[in-house]
């Protein structure tokens, strides 16, 4: 009987294996920005020349999973190495999550990797208060400001921590809506919003038309914490979110409330799709790229998520606009500040002078040209421009350069205990859960824990 | 034990004088437990105490821990709305593996184990999803559960035989139903697996013996073989219990403790806070609840379960 039973289990476990290979390969990853690739350590060979000078090597830990991208990583290192024959570069490729979960456990015990992934603020200030990261000031400001210069100041600044850089961008754009034309044109309406009295009208109109109006995924709830951000921005402007960052004002001010309430008009009107409370980023994304949602507020990276998330791969095309976040009649913000982030890296405390070299070659404004090229990122440094050729990122550049205030997303901006709190509120505030000043009640009492 | 050849009792080893040997015959045994001890200690023992330390910081992770709160992360954690919700859904997972999945496992054992045609088949098919990964069978749960009608095989059934589909993961009130089934459908092949090993080593004539006596379907399953599936039950309902407790990987990636903690479970609960959060002194103090109610739990149990064991020789 036993062996009948053994004879079971080896089958099923070969079994288990056949299948695990094809579940892997029918799920569509649900997960956020690219993911093809869950872990490929890619190992960059140490070009073989006698070098006078002392081999150093270089760890680098980046999240460009897609295979465009990784190229040109690969590339750029390739090149630095043919340069610099004593430089040998370790590149570590991870998935976004994964690479979140790898970095807090190398940070914990202290041996950070030279050069990793960073979207600045909040995350990044932890780590530098730790002690964890190099002070990168001083060759940002070497030669009168040469490095320094090249950059987009507000992009740079996101990366500084107490007046002193840990890491520099590579990428900044800003949240807005990505819609679809032609669902609007069906529900007769031929002007996007610029104010929210009309976005809410739009919505109406396009439930009337038997459209869903905005694709939401809420089960990650960061994208829907973008929605009520960007209303405090243009509520409370510049220096209502400053005077709570720093304990001059509070989280329970009266733009934070109003951002809720205006928030809670919205959902009134169900313009989600069915089930957006459980519904992931990559949900979100279908919907759009399958033209079976009108709108979504989403970050530059938007239109590429959709197309790799759609049927035919292709996305709506053509049929894709763009429009800021429409203006709140009577807010103190201007229309035109902006809510956004972007990538870039951060330079571990053991960094070598050859990586922090090697980090300023991965910011020129050729290698900047290369990923824009391929149109995975939104230039921070001058010059870096050349060769945009998308019409929509261009505005949205645009949009970002005129911005009189950038505010960088909450839940990187303030400690990362703050943003989880804050994405956790304005869930409630979505389900019905919690009322706008029971949120902000929530931020608050984390803010005096957190920024003391 | 007497039909065995004899193995020398090293505690009873006397060659010459007494105590010094004595000491040396301890020395033997420590040595060959040594390599066991020392990894028991090093990655089982050292961590729990490093936990209980860390509970008793504010403390983010990185860096010495050196803001001492004492008992202050116990006391916040019982006074967190979300635990308790944690706490409550815990119970609730257990109530109805107990009383849900450990009963269709069984009934299905007892169909499969026996005289069933095509029963290996059958076996086999149910066993599958026990040994899928976690991280599959969520995902392929997510598919099933899509609200989207044209997209979530069961809202395509349920449209297609006239009903209105359901937002499963994104209603608060649905859930943890929708998540239980998921959990049940990963789990209940490994009970009944357990099951089916234990009502075949039950002897046929027993059953026979019943039957002959004038027992019915009823009477020979009540009075024998459940009975007779004591021990198997008790380890069934131990390990399902200990298993609802830890649930963390299907509830993660299904719904990350979500819509508004609805589905959170003292694992992700823990999780959120020692790595989302950053404040590791805090899910260290969950942490630590979490193994009391484990260990006053097995305490319990055995302490419960242990009664005179006539399946033994079974």
């Amino acid at each position: 009987m036993s062996r009948k039973i053994y004879t079971i289990l080896s089958l099923l476990l070969v079994a288990a294996f056949a299948l695990t290979a094809c579940g892997a390969k029918a799920t569509e990853a649900p997960a956020p920005v690219a993911t093809d690739a869950p872990a490929v350590a890619t190992e960059a060979p140490a070009v073989a020349t006698e070098a006078p000078m002392e081999k150093v090597t270089v760890t680098w830990w980046h999240i460009s999973t897609a295979e465009e991208h990784k190229a040109v990583w690969q590339k750029l290192a390739d090149e630095y190495m043919a340069a610099h024959p004593n430089v040998n570069i370790e590149i570590t490729v991870l998935e976004n999550e994964a690479f979140k979960t790898k970095l807090t456990t190398v940070m914990q015990s202290g041996e950070p990797p030279d050069i990793f992934q960073s979207w600045g603020g909040g995350v990044m200030n932890e780590y530098a208060n730790a002690g964890l990261l190099k002070d990168i000031t001083n060759d940002l400001d070497a030669d009168g400001g040469a490095w320094r210069d090249t950059f987009a100041p507000g992009a740079l600044g996101v990366y500084a921590y107490k007046g002193q850089n840990y890491g520099v961008p590579w990428d900044m754009g800003m949240i807005g809506f990505w819609y679809n034309k032609e669902l609007f044109a069906q529900a007769g309406i031929d002007a996007p919003p610029t104010t929210w009295t009309e976005l809410l009208d739009d919505v109406k109109a396009l439930k009337a038309a038997g459209i869903t109006p905005i694709a939401l995924g809420e089960g990650d709830k960061w994208p829907g914490m973008h929605m009520w951000a960007y209303l405090v921005t243009r509520l409370g402007g510049k220096a209502n979110f400053e005077g709570a960052l720093l304990r001059t004002g509070s989280f329970t001010d009266a733009p934070f409330i109003e951002a809720g309430h205006k928030l809670q008009e919205l959902i009134a009107l169900e313009p989600f799709q069915d089930g957006f409370l459980g519904a992931t980023y990559g949900d979100e994304a279908t919907a759009m790229g399958n033209g079976k949602a009108a709108m979504e507020l989403m970050g530059q990276w938007a239109p590429a998520v959709e197309k790799d998330n759609s049927e035919d791969k292709l996305g709506i095309g053509d049929k894709l606009g763009w429009f800021p976040f429409p203006m709140v009649e009577g807010g103190a913000g201007d229309p035109g500040d902006a809510v956004g982030g972007g990538n870039g890296f951060a330079i571990g405390k053991n960094a070598s002078p050859e990586a922090i070299d090697f980090v300023k070659y991965l910011t020129t404004a050729v290698a900047q040209q290369a990923l824009v090229k391929i149109n995975v990122a939104i230039p921070v440094v001058k010059g870096g421009e050349v060769g945009m050729s998308d019409p929509l990122m261009i505005t949205l550049q645009q949009s970002l350069a005129n911005a009189k205030y950038f505010q960088l997303y909450y839940d990187q901006a303030l400690p990362p205990a703050m943003g989880s709190v804050i994405n956790d509120s304005i869930q409630g505030i979505f389900a019905g859960t919690l009322t706008p000043e029971e949120a902000a009640q929530a931020i608050e009492d984390a803010a005096q824990q957190e920024l003391k | 034990m007497q039909s065995l050849p004899a193995i020398p009792n090293i505690f009873k080893l006397k060659r010459g004088t007494g105590a010094p040997r004595r000491f040396q015959d301890y020395l033997v045994i420590l040595l060959f437990l040594l390599p066991a001890i020392v990894l028991f200690l090093l990655f089982v023992v050292y961590p729990i105490f490093q936990s209980i330390y860390y509970s008793l910081f504010n403390w983010k992770g990185f860096g010495p821990a050196e803001d001492f709160v004492g008992l202050e992360n116990f006391k916040n954690i019982l006074q967190d709305k979300v635990f308790m919700i944690a706490l409550r859904n815990g119970f609730l997972i257990i109530a109805l593996s107990l009383f849900a999945q450990l009963p269709l496992s069984l009934a299905l054992a007892i169909m499969v184990g026996r005289d069933l045609p095509g029963r290996v088949i059958f076996r086999t098919i149910f066993f599958l999803p026990y040994v899928l990964s976690e991280v599959i069978a969520a995902l392929m749960w997510l598919f099933i559960l899509n609200p989207d009608p044209d997209r979530g095989f069961i809202n395509a059934v349920i449209e297609l035989l006239g009903g209105d589909s359901q937002a499963w993961l994104g209603n608060t009130d649905l859930v943890l139903l929708a998540i239980f089934a998921a959990l049940t459908w990963k789990y209940f092949g490994y009970h009944m697996l357990l099951f089916m090993t234990g009502v075949q080593n039950i002897p046929a004539e027993i059953e026979e013996a019943g039957r002959i006596d004038g027992a019915n379907s009823f009477q020979n399953f009540f009075y024998i073989t459940l009975p007779l599936l004591g021990s198997t039950i008790r380890t069934s309902v131990y390990l399902s219990v200990l298993g609802s407790i830890q649930q963390f990987i299907l509830v993660w990636i299904m719904t990350k403790g979500g819509p508004v903690n609805a589905s959170e479970t003292m694992a992700t609960y823990m999780y959120r806070f020692g790595f989302v959060r950053f404040q590791l002194g805090y899910g260290s103090a969950v942490a630590i609840y979490m193994f009391l109610l484990c260990l006053i739990f097995s305490l319990i149990y055995q302490r419960l379960t242990r009664q005179p064991d006539y399946l033994t020789g079974l």
